[in-house]
């Protein structure tokens, strides 16, 4: 409406070049008119705070329901960690929750936590973003209706690779999504034939910063590859998991991620070979 | 050229804007309390946050002493203003002369008590969150008093060799502005240090 | 508006002063010892302008890397640091100096006053803040070297902790960031003391306070909000060094300090910092629109206490850049109200100047051209400002483009637009020659056209869920196209901008002689000559009403026969 008005008066009120000598009438002010554009805005303000309050309040204060899946989600410089406690499930970048409904509502609640800096859990679909904060407790819920994936990504800038720590929410059917709880409480699948990689796994540097369920490996620092293989992408999203890419980020991250936290381990192209077998096992 | 403004010839009485030595003063002065507030809600904010180390109860002596001495200056650089207003030097020397001695005994006794809370106490800037926010806030004030006795002291020297005089009253009077706003700042520190945080 | 009718018939005609000659040397060593308020305000607008361009071009380097998805054209590293810079830079390298130059050049003669109260001071302020800025850049080569981007701040120019702290921000990007902002920040607090004092206790004999042109007015508002604006910010930053050096844990998470903290601060002092951007702006529409108008400023006393009001205000709203914190809802609530309050005065000020334009005979020259697109921009920032009020379309919208859109629509459409205005008004005045009115129009044409390809688009990326602060993105996310639309009305801006600094340089040698008064303005700036002497005004001025040069003008019907 003021554009409109704005539009209106530029065109009405331009020169033109035949009266350009003479001044058009000075107006100092209007009491009346000034107060009635004061109050009118007011008005408008308060409705708009009113509603903006109460959906505030309706978000924020919603009480958490029985039947609801609780998640800690902790923020890493640069990829997610997923946890289920009640389930003793850890896993990393992709977060699997059960689809819900009007009439038996399945929320899933997540509480928030960083072990460096400051994230921003993030998946528009999904819900509005809230940031992970170190030494802080943050939650925020998601109450999925329709079945599927969902995209996002970490949304507070927190380093070098920000841009890379990318967020996959598998929205799944009840029963998809016990198939896929049965499967992340299992350790780690023991294959023989590729125990070399699981040895070199374990001699090298990787268990400090790696867990792997059911083997000496239980570093904190980086993801749990437990069940690497279920997951779509390497690198919190940085590549697709397939074997020639996870051979080249073992071999060095930086290559997909660059000033990722993950060094390159300077080993020799058979060990890399060992544990990419290796870790092509762990589904 | 501005002939062109016939309009008034004269301007009909007294126009006295402020002056503004003064103004500037107070303009800084708003500036400071500014920075200083931060300081301040930080200190509050981290009460009994420290994850370890020496509590404020545990190692703070309340320097009454310095307090006193400081906020007595306060009068005493109050009375050198009215000194050289009237033009009297001597006495105007005289209580600027006690103004920086009473501001130095309060630097020297703080001086002494971060000497017992470093050495006896092991309490630095690094030891947790009270230290930083204790030696954070007190050393900014300190910064401020000791830029005040600087030039306190400069004003001093001239006043000795004579260059200081009745028409440098207003001048002095804008300085002393900011002695007064060092000691108010101190009032609100001393409440917020030695007496909420313990 | 042809060229032939400029100057204006009527305007008051005087012989401007000649330069002087003398050597290079000699003419350099007179810039630098200047306490003179109209060379420091150059010095002031011209070092902002070298920065702008540098700061523009790393915005056009930052759109070439996102036109496409997965591109290489800047490293992660080297965006990072871009970005950074860009913000920082265009902050307070150009935003911060370009407006407190126009203050510096202007407010003593538009007070009547020969100088500012405190030369010397102003001549200290200004050198440290050019110097705080170069030291900011050296952070390009020193420590690292050129390669890799040396060692430029790369934390966002917000520097949330503990990204800042030294576990994860180990060599000096950090360091150099904090410390030229304090270096240059006492600078920005000299000048705003100095301002303050001269609109205070410098006015000629009878400008009352509500005879100030506004322009004055609004740098004496910003000026008093600067000194509690910068101040936190200082604060904040020296807390940042001592965490850094003396091992302190005002933002170390893992000794119980917090994050957050560092967060109220930092807003404490970013959020009125964007109205002390903006109010100038707004100063100089006051002065451009009523003369192109031919029209009294309608509703004089609401402008002032409206400009007050927001500068009010605009210290209670920060937390609106904190919704996702996981503050509480009460919180989240008051800071709504805050936010949503602080967009009455400010549309109280589009309204009066709807009503200055309404009724008026208005000339197109181009001052006048970036003010009116300045009005419909600046309505529509305001607009996404509310609705980014809302907190809970907040939680979707912060941190991502939308928020970008937002921020440059105030700060280019807005800000920038009025810095060109202001610029086209009053280089005459400090030159003495007008600057081409047809490369004016080219000018501010194309800037349009680019600045709405570039950010109108932008706001449906935020929309579609692009977060910002991102080197690269993927390609199957839809944002592909609107990317590279974003980053061809970037080179448009580019363009239109070269052509200005081309008129800027052109004019100089070859521009029309602009003679006291070229746009048959009122307020005291244009009683003397172009450029002004030294002292200002041969006689200090006596002024009656709020436009004396109307007076003059038309004794028939002088202001101070209606105002109150």
């Amino acid at each position: 409406m003021v554009a409109g008005l704005l539009t209106y008066a530029i065109i009405k009120y331009r020169a033109k070049d035949v009266d350009s000598q003479s001044e058009p009438a000075q107006i100092y002010g209007s009491t009346q008119i000034e107060l009635a554009w004061t109050v009118i805005p007011v008005l408008i303000v308060i409705v708009l705070f009113l509603t903006t309050a109460r959906l505030i309040f309706a978000i924020q204060d919603a009480p958490e329901p029985e039947s609801a899946l609780n998640v800690t989600v902790v923020g890493h410089q640069f990829w997610w960690e997923f946890r289920y406690p009640k389930l003793g499930i850890v896993t990393a970048n992709e977060l699997h929750v059960p689809l819900s409904n009007n009439q038996a509502p399945l929320p899933t609640y997540l509480t928030l936590l960083s072990a460096d800096v400051d994230h921003s859990f993030w998946v528009p679909q999904l819900a509005g973003k809230t940031d992970l904060i170190p030494n802080r407790v943050n939650t925020t819920w998601i109450n999925p209706l329709q079945p599927g994936l969902y995209v996002g990504q970490c949304a507070q800038f927190c380093g070098v690779q920000h841009a890379l720590m990318l967020l996959r929410v598998y929205v799944d059917t009840p029963e998809k999504f016990a198939e896929w709880v049965k499967n992340q409480q299992q350790p780690a699948v023991e294959d023989p034939r590729v125990a070399a990689g699981r040895r070199a796994f374990e001699t090298q540097a990787c268990m400090n910063c790696h867990t792997i369920q059911g083997t000496a490996a239980t570093g904190r620092f980086g993801p749990d590859l437990t069940h690497l293989m279920s997951r779509q992408t390497l690198g919190a999203g940085a590549a697709a998991n397939n074997s020639q890419n996870l051979r080249q980020w073992i071999k060095d991250p930086g290559t997909f991620k660059s000033g990722c936290l993950m060094p390159a381990m300077q080993l020799s192209d058979e060990q890399i070979d060992q544990l990419t077998d290796y870790l092509s096992t762990l589904r | 050229m501005s002939t062109a403004l016939a309009a008034p010839a004269a301007y009909e009485g007294e126009w006295r804007p402020p002056y503004r030595g003064r103004i500037a003063m107070f303009a800084l002065i708003t500036g400071e309390s500014a920075l200083f507030t931060i300081f301040v809600v930080a200190y509050l904010f981290y009460i009994g946050k420290s994850l370890s180390g020496p509590t404020p109860q545990q190692v703070l002596e309340v320097p009454i002493f310095g307090t006193i001495c400081l906020l007595s200056s306060s009068l005493t650089i109050w009375l050198a203003e009215r000194a050289i207003a009237r033009n009297r030097l001597n006495a105007f020397a005289f209580w600027l002369g006690f103004t920086i001695c009473l501001g130095l005994i309060f630097l020297g006794g703080t001086a002494i008590e971060w000497h017992k809370l470093i050495y006896r106490d092991g309490l630095t800037i690094s030891t947790n969150l009270f230290g930083t926010t204790y030696y954070s806030l007190v050393g900014l004030h300190a910064s401020h008093v000791i830029i005040g006795l600087t030039m306190l002291t400069i004003l001093f020297l001239f006043t000795i060799a004579g260059r200081v005089g009745e028409q440098h009253a207003e001048r002095i009077a804008v300085l002393a502005l900011y002695w007064h706003f060092v000691d108010a700042v101190w009032v609100v520190v001393f409440t917020v240090v030695y007496i909420l945080g313990r | 508006m042809s060229e032939n009718s400029l100057p204006l018939a009527g305007s008051i005609e005087a012989a401007s002063s000649s330069g002087s000659a003398g050597t290079i040397l000699e003419w350099l060593h007179e810039w630098v010892v200047t306490v003179d308020h109209k060379r420091l305000g150059i010095l002031y607008i011209v070092y902002a302008i070298f920065f702008l361009l540098v700061a523009g071009a790393q915005a056009i380097a930052i759109r070439i890397q996102l036109a496409v998805p997965g591109n290489h054209f800047l490293s992660a590293q080297a965006y990072n640091r871009f970005f950074t810079m860009h913000g920082t830079t265009m902050v307070f390298l150009v935003g911060m100096p370009i407006l407190f130059g126009f203050a510096n050049y202007i407010v003593p003669l538009q007070v009547g006053a020969r100088d500012m109260a405190f030369p010397r001071l102003n001549a200290f302020s200004f050198w440290l803040t050019a110097f705080g800025g170069l030291f900011l850049y050296y952070s390009f080569i020193g420590g690292g070297g050129l390669y890799g981007v040396g060692s430029a701040p790369d934390v966002g120019w917000w520097a949330y902790a503990p990204l800042t702290a030294r576990a994860f921000s180990p060599g000096h990007a950090t360091d150099y960031w904090a410390l030229a902002l304090i270096l240059s920040g006492f600078g920005t607090l000299g000048t705003a003391i100095n301002i303050i004092a001269t609109v205070i206790s410098m006015r000629c004999k009878g400008m009352t306070m509500m005879r100030l042109p506004l322009f004055s007015w609004l740098m004496l508002v910003v000026s008093g909000l600067t000194l509690v604006t910068i101040t936190p910010l200082t604060a904040a930053q020296i807390m940042l060094v001592i965490d850094r050096y003396l091992g302190g844990h005002f933002f170390d998470t893992q000794a119980g300090g917090s994050a957050v903290v560092w967060m109220h601060f930092f807003w404490i002092f970013g959020h009125p910092e964007v109205y002390v951007l903006v109010l100038p702006a707004f100063g100089i529409a006051n002065e451009v629109i009523p003369v192109f108008s031919r029209k009294a400023i309608f509703g004089y006393p609401a402008m002032v206490a409206a400009s007050v009001g927001i500068a009010f205000i605009s210290l209670s709203v920060w937390a609106h850049h904190m919704f996702t914190v996981g503050m509480t809802s009460f919180s989240n609530t008051f800071f709504v109200l805050s936010t949503m309050l602080v967009g009455i005065p400010t549309g109280i000020k589009i309204f009066n100047w709807l009503a200055t334009i309404w009724g008026g005979k208005i000339r197109f020259a181009t001052p006048m051209l970036f003010c009116t697109a300045f009005l419909f921009q600046f309505l529509l920032a305001g607009l996404t400002g509310i609705m980014l009020a809302v907190a809970p379309w907040n939680w979707q919208l912060h941190n991502s483009y939308f928020v970008v859109a937002h921020f440059h629509y105030v700060l280019v459409g807005a800000i920038v637009f009025c810095i060109f205005a202001a610029i086209y008004y009053w280089y005459p005045k400090a030159t003495g020659r007008m600057l081409s009115e047809k490369l004016g129009k080219w000018h501010f044409w194309l800037f349009l056209i680019g600045f709405h390809v570039t950010f109108d688009t932008m706001h449906f990326l935020g929309i579609l869920g692009m977060p910002r602060s991102i080197y690269t993105y993927q390609p199957d996310r839809g944002w592909n196209t609107l990317n590279m639309i974003v980053s061809l009305g970037g080179i448009i801006q580019a363009i239109a901008v070269l052509i200005f600094a081309f008129n800027l340089v052109w004019a100089y040698f070859r521009g029309k002689e602009a003679g006291n008064d070229p746009w048959d303005a009122w307020t005291l700036e244009w009683d003397t000559t172009s450029p002004p002497p030294s002292y200002n005004f041969a006689q200090e001025p006596i002024v009656r009403s709020r436009r004396p040069l109307w007076d003059v003008k038309h004794p028939e019907d002088p202001d101070w026969e209606y105002e109150s």
